[in-house]
C-alpha cells in the first residue's frame, strides 16, 4: 500500500481548496439575509423566493433548458456516429479532414466560432433565435461527445462485435445489441457534458441568438456586468446544484463499466 | 465484415493501408451525417468569415450583399474577385490598438499557461501517486468544477476580489493590510480567473500521462543509484511530456481568444483580442473588421491547433 507523502498531500489539499473555495463562498452567500453582499446578515432563503418573482429570469432559464436538451440530444447522436466512424471504419477518404474538424472546435476560441456561425446564418437568410443557438451548440458539443465516446470505443475488446458478426448478426443489430450497451456510460457522460456546456455558454449564444431570444447565461451576464447581486448568487447556486447532481448521478451509472475520459 | 475486422491493420499503423471506403449504406450514413454537419457548420462558416473580411465596410453592413452569386456564372465569379479588398486588413495594420490587443492576448495566454503548468503539475502528480482507490474520487473532485458554469466560476471571483470582498476582509483581519487593496480590474484578477477556470484542462491530461508511469522505472533508477530528484527529471518529466503538451495547448489556444474572464475581471484600459472582436461586432457593428480580426487570430493559432490535433490523434491510436 503506497502512502502519500506530505508534499503531495499539501499539493492536493491546496489545489482542491483553490478549486472549491470560490464556489463554496458563492453558495454560502446565496443564503445571506443581508442585501449587502459583503456583510453577513444571517441565514435566509429570501433571494431564492425573490427569483420566483423574476419572470424574465425564469423565462431565460426555461429557454436555456430547452436549448440544452435539444442540442445535447442532437450532439449525442452525431458525436457517437463520428466516434464510430473514427474508430470502426478504418481509413476512409477524408478521415484526416474529419479528425481536424472534430478536434479544432474543442480549442477554437468561442468568439471565432460564434462570429463565423452568425455570418453563415445571415448569409443563408436563416432567422436567428433559439433554433440557431441549438445548431451552434450542437456543432460545438458534438465534438466533445465524439472525444469521450471515441476513447471508450478504442478501449474495449472488439472480439465481441466480431463474434456477433461472424455468427451472422447484421451490422446494425450488432451495434444495437453489443456495441451500444458497452459504450453507454460514455454516451451518457457525453450527453451530460454537452448539456452542461450548452447550459453554460455565453459567447456563442450571444453571437447566434436573435432579438428576444435570451438564454440564461446572457441574462446572468447582463446582470453581472452591473455588479454582484444576491439574486444572482441564488440562481448560480441552483445551477451548480443541478450540474453537480447530474454529474454525480452519471458517475454512479458509469461505475459498473468505468468512465470515459473527458479529454 | 471488412470495416469492423480491421484491428490488425490499426495496430501496425505505420503500414500504409489502401484507402477503403465504407461499403454498407449504414456505414456511409455514420460517416456522412456528422461529416456534412461539421462541413456545413464549422468549415463553410470560416470561408464566409474570410470572404466578409475581404469586403468593404459599406457593402458589408448587415444585411450584407450575397456572399457569392453562383447563378450569375462566370460573370458572378469575376464580380466576386473584383469585389475583394484588403481595406479591413489595412485598418488592422494602421491602428496600434489591434497590434497591442494581439500582443497582450498572446502574452497573457503564455504567462497563464506557465502558471497553469506550475500549479497543475504538483496536483496531477499527487493524484497519480495517491493510493489506487482514492484516484477515481480525486479525479471526480477535479472534474466537477469543470462541469459547473464557466460564467459562474468567474462571477464567484468578483464576490471575493471586490473592494470590500472576502479577500480584503481576510487580509485586514489578519493585520496584513491597513487599506483595502484593489484586486478587481487588475491583471492579477485576470490571471487568477484564467488559472482558476483552466486548471482542470491542465490537470486532466497531465494526470492521464502520469498515471501510466510505471513505478518499476523509478525503482530501477533508484537501484542504479540515481538520486530521486534526478530520476524525477530524467524519468518522470519526459514521460509526462505528451500530457504536458496537450494540457498546455488546451489552455493556451482558448485563452488567447478569451472574452469572459478579461471582460468581467480585467480593467477597461487594456483589452485582449477577444474583447476587441466583441466590441467591433456588438458595439461598432463593423462586421468586416471583426471578421478580419478573427481571420488574423485563426492564422496566429493555426500552428498550435495543428500540433494539438497531432498529439490528440496520436494519443487515440496508441491507446
Amino acid at each position: 500500500m503506497r502512502r502519500l507523502s506530505l508534499t503531495n498531500l499539501t499539493a492536493l489539499a491546496l489545489g482542491l481548496a483553490f478549486l472549491y473555495a470560490p464556489i463554496v463562498i458563492l453558495v454560502i452567500y446565496s443564503f445571506n439575509a443581508s442585501r449587502l453582499v459583503t456583510v453577513w446578515g444571517g441565514w435566509s432563503i429570501r433571494w431564492y423566493l425573490a427569483l420566483l418573482d423574476d419572470s424574465a429570469m425564469i423565462a431565460a432559464a426555461l429557454a436555456s433548458l430547452g436549448v440544452a436538451l435539444a442540442s445535447s440530444a442532437l450532439a449525442t447522436v452525431l458525436g457517437t456516429m463520428a466516434a464510430l466512424a473514427m474508430t470502426r471504419l478504418g481509413r476512409f477518404r477524408g478521415r484526416l479532414a474529419f479528425s481536424a474538424m472534430i478536434y479544432a472546435p474543442l480549442v477554437m476560441p468561442e468568439v471565432i466560432t460564434g462570429l463565423s456561425l452568425l455570418l453563415l446564418f445571415v448569409a443563408v437568410g436563416l432567422d436567428r433565435g433559439f433554433s440557431t443557438v441549438i445548431i451552434a451548440h450542437t456543432t460545438l458539443t458534438m465534438c466533445f461527445v465524439t472525444v469521450i465516446v471515441q476513447s471508450r470505443l478504442a478501449g474495449f475488446d472488439r472480439s465481441l462485435e466480431e463474434a456477433a458478426m461472424d455468427l451472422g448478426c447484421p451490422p446494425g443489430r450488432t451495434f444495437l445489441t453489443i456495441t451500444l450497451p458497452l459504450i453507454m456510460p460514455a454516451v451518457i457522460a457525453g450527453f451530460l457534458l454537452a448539456f452542461s456546456l450548452s447550459l453554460d455558454d455565453l459567447v456563442i449564444a450571444s453571437f447566434t441568438t436573435g432579438p428576444g431570444a435570451t438564454t440564461l447565461p446572457i441574462r446572468i451576464y447582463s446582470e453581472v456586468r452591473l455588479g454582484v447581486k444576491p439574486e444572482i448568487n441564488a440562481i448560480c447556486t441552483i445551477l451548480i446544484a443541478v450540474v453537480a447532481i447530474a454529474v454525480i448521478a452519471a458517475s454512479l451509472i458509469g461505475k459498473s463499466g468505468g468512465q470515459g475520459r473527458t479529454t | 465484415m471488412v470495416p469492423l475486422g480491421r484491428r490488425a491493420a490499426d495496430k501496425v499503423s505505420a503500414m500504409p493501408a489502401p484507402p477503403q471506403p465504407p461499403r454498407s449504406s449504414s456505414a456511409k450514413l455514420v460517416v456522412l451525417a456528422p461529416y456534412l454537419w461539421l462541413v456545413a457548420f464549422f468549415f463553410v462558416p470560416f470561408l464566409i468569415v474570410l470572404k466578409i473580411s475581404l469586403s468593404q465596410t459599406a457593402i458589408a453592413q448587415p444585411p450584407y450583399l450575397p456572399v457569392l452569386d453562383l447563378a450569375a456564372g462566370w460573370q458572378g465569379i469575376k464580380d466576386f474577385v473584383a469585389g475583394l479588398s484588403l481595406e479591413n486588413y489595412a485598418t488592422l495594420a494602421s491602428d496600434d490598438l489591434y497590434f497591442f490587443s494581439y500582443l497582450r492576448s498572446l502574452t497573457v495566454a503564455a504567462v497563464s499557461t506557465v502558471i497553469l503548468v506550475l500549479a497543475g503539475f504538483p496536483i496531477a502528480y499527487a493524484m497519480a501517486r495517491a493510493p489506487r482507490r482514492w484516484r477515481p474520487v480525486l479525479l471526480m473532485l477535479v472534474v466537477l468544477p469543470f462541469w459547473t458554469s464557466f460564467l459562474i466560476r468567474v462571477y464567484a471571483w468578483i464576490n471575493i476580489l471586490q473592494r470590500d470582498g472576502l479577500l480584503n476582509q481576510t487580509l485586514s483581519a489578519l493585520g496584513l493590510i491597513d487599506q483595502p487593496l484593489t484586486w478587481l480590474a487588475t491583471d492579477t484578477a485576470i490571471y487568477i480567473g484564467l488559472v482558476y477556470s483552466y486548471l482542470p484542462f491542465m490537470v486532466l491530461p497531465l494526470y492521464a500521462s502520469l498515471e501510466k508511469l510505471d513505478d518499476s522505472l523509478l525503482e530501477a533508477a533508484a537501484d542504479l543509484g540515481c538520486p530521486r530528484w534526478k530520476a524525477f527529471w530524467t524519468v518522470t518529466v519526459p514521460l509526462a511530456l505528451p500530457g504536458l503538451g496537450a494540457g498546455a495547448l488546451l489552455c493556451f489556444i482558448p485563452i488567447v481568444g478569451e472574452f469572459v474572464v478579461p471582460d468581467l475581471l480585467g480593467g477597461s484600459d487594456t483589452t485582449m483580442i477577444g474583447q476587441t472582436l466583441w466590441t467591433e461586432f456588438f458595439a461598432n457593428k463593423d462586421w468586416p473588421v471583426a471578421s478580419a480580426v478573427a481571420v488574423v487570430l485563426v492564422v496566429l493559432l493555426v500552428g498550435p491547433i495543428a500540433i494539438y490535433q497531432h498529439l490528440q490523434s496520436r494519443g487515440v491510436e496508441n491507446r
